[in-house]
């Protein structure tokens, strides 16, 4: 299966399944469109017909490309072949390895975003923190259950975690002061609204976390509709100086501002755009996902609007790395030659199997987006995983899983799709969250456009070396 | 007419789990 578009200027072919990327000429793009269903003589006729007049297009000329075609097929590297199929129903037996856990130290927040799928914090219950027992129990419970994986993740989360904060300290203590003892290397994270940054957060998240998420929305006014006070006051103010003594302490590096946008801020490149005049370079910002009856909810007439912002994004991001200003978006952070392996690209995040939340009472969930929801309660961190169906559900939920997915080309890129989305969409975790696949798909086709336009510029192969990064010292 | 960027095969790459990795490869 191959997928074929045209963007800033690019002829780009992707074939789905080798991974392989090509950038092409006119011509080449018309015979790889024609090339399944027609003979060489009627492509060679028909391309003659349209490029007759175009210096250098002549009989041999078309011959010798439909040959360069053949030969890439050849190489399985166009029009290769589905030969993965086979190994995605491989994993109802796959190992039941955990290396991930999202620790929802505190189920209460200092924020009221009217978007929150958390329910402000609570997750639709009471409100609740962490004890350190449970913290440590945690660490236990993730030693035990890794089997052979040596890296293993452990995500401060909430509700607001700063608002346990001691429970965090105690919690990276512990890990550390075993991580030897076990052969194991913990990394962690902590996603933050910012409110509670000072000085002693900043420098424990320096020493210890190797990537922190900061929530901002853009520019002020953005941000302080949606995001405010339990007081009903806008929060920027609040959290924007304080970010920006953060990255600045952390050397502007292993950090990203994660905004979110809704139908009030369709045209959310502008918020992108002030977070870079803020001096932040490592973004992310997400369409919101939320009841359709919701008045900031995405619309079927956001779409055009919403595809065209990615596609300014993508030339911008061009432009800056070409003036040394570059910048990151999460979602175009595509490795096309190092990047994640078949079994990791039909798999995905491996929520409810090798990724879990824990609640504050130690009650595991697939996900941070499940929790609350007690069908989806897979069991806690002493007695361990005793809901194995629903856990066997998670392991089929992949990107051979859906019927909606067989003839799609982005499905080795997204896995499947998020399970929260599909089942908060459609009710079901092997179910598709459509409006995410089109903008999914998009960012996408932005992405690998962007590398293109690297290799244009004699940069291929430019992704971050470990040289540069610290990330898993 | 073609240019093929360097990308990762993943009929060669078919998991040790450590991980939109290869070097070894």
């Amino acid at each position: 299966m191959i997928h074929q578009y045209k963007l800033n200027g690019y002829n780009i072919v992707l074939d789905v399944f080798s991974g392989s990327v090509h950038c092409v000429d006119d011509i080449a793009y018309d015979i790889i469109e024609m090339y399944e269903n027609n003979d060489r003589d009627f492509i060679v006729r028909e391309i003659l017909k349209k490029y007759g007049d175009t210096e250098g297009v002549n009989e041999s000329e078309i011959n010798e490309c439909i040959d360069d075609i053949e030969t890439l097929k050849r190489e399985h590297k166009l029009f290769t072949e589905d030969v993965y199929e086979d190994k995605a129903f491989d994993f109802k037996n796959r190992s039941t390895a955990i290396k991930a856990l999202c620790l929802h130290v505190s189920h209460t927040c200092n924020l009221n975003c009217e978007y929150c799928f958390a329910a402000q914090g609570k997750y639709n219950g009471e409100r609740a923190v962490m004890s350190a027992e449970v913290g440590r129990q945690a660490i236990d419970f993730l030693i035990e259950n890794s089997e052979g994986r040596r890296n293993l993740e452990v995500d401060f989360f909430g509700g607001e975690p700063l608002m346990n904060f001691e429970v965090v300290k105690e919690t990276v203590a512990y890990a550390r002061s075993i991580e030897k003892k076990f052969d194991k290397n913990f990394r962690f994270t902590l996603t933050t609204n910012g409110m509670l940054i000072d000085d002693e957060v900043i420098e424990f998240a320096n020493r210890e976390c190797h990537n922190v998420v900061l929530s901002l929305d853009g520019r002020k006014e953005v941000h302080d509709a949606l995001r405010k006070t339990v007081n009903g006051k806008g929060s920027y103010d609040i959290i924007v100086p304080k970010f920006r003594e953060f990255v600045k302490r952390r050397g502007g590096k292993n950090y990203y501002m994660r905004g979110t946008f809704t139908h009030n801020n369709t045209d959310f490149t502008n918020d992108i755009f002030h977070m870079l005049d803020l001096g932040f370079n490592e973004l992310s910002m997400e369409p919101v996902v939320c009841d359709p009856s919701d008045s900031y909810a995405l619309t079927e007439e956001d779409l055009p609007v919403l595809f065209e912002q990615y596609e300014i994004l993508a030339k911008k991001m061009i432009e800056r790395r070409r003036q040394g200003k570059p910048f990151t978006f999460y979602h175009y952070m595509l490795d096309l030659s190092h990047g994640p392996c078949i079994y990791k690209r039909i798999a995905g995040c491996g929520s409810g199997t090798e990724y879990m939340a824990v609640t504050p009472w130690g009650e595991l969930y697939p996900c941070h987006q499940f929790v609350g929801d007690p069908k989806y309660s897979l069991g806690d961190i002493w007695k361990g995983v005793t809901n194995t169906q629903i856990r066997d559900e998670f392991k089929l939920c992949n990107a051979y899983a859906r019927s909606e997915c067989k003839d799609c080309w982005a499905k080795l890129y997204c896995s499947g799709g998020c399970a929260a989305n599909a089942y908060h969409a459609t009710g079901s975790v092997t179910g598709t969250y459509e409006y995410g696949c089109k903008l999914f798909k998009k960012r996408i086709e932005c992405a690998v456009m962007t590398k293109v336009s690297e290799y244009e510029d004699g940069l291929e192969d430019s992704h971050q070396t470990c040289e540069d990064c610290d990330s898993c010292l | 007419r073609i240019i093929t960027l360097n990308t990762r095969n993943l009929e060669k790459s078919a998991g040790c789990g450590e991980c939109v990795c290869a070097k070894k490869d």
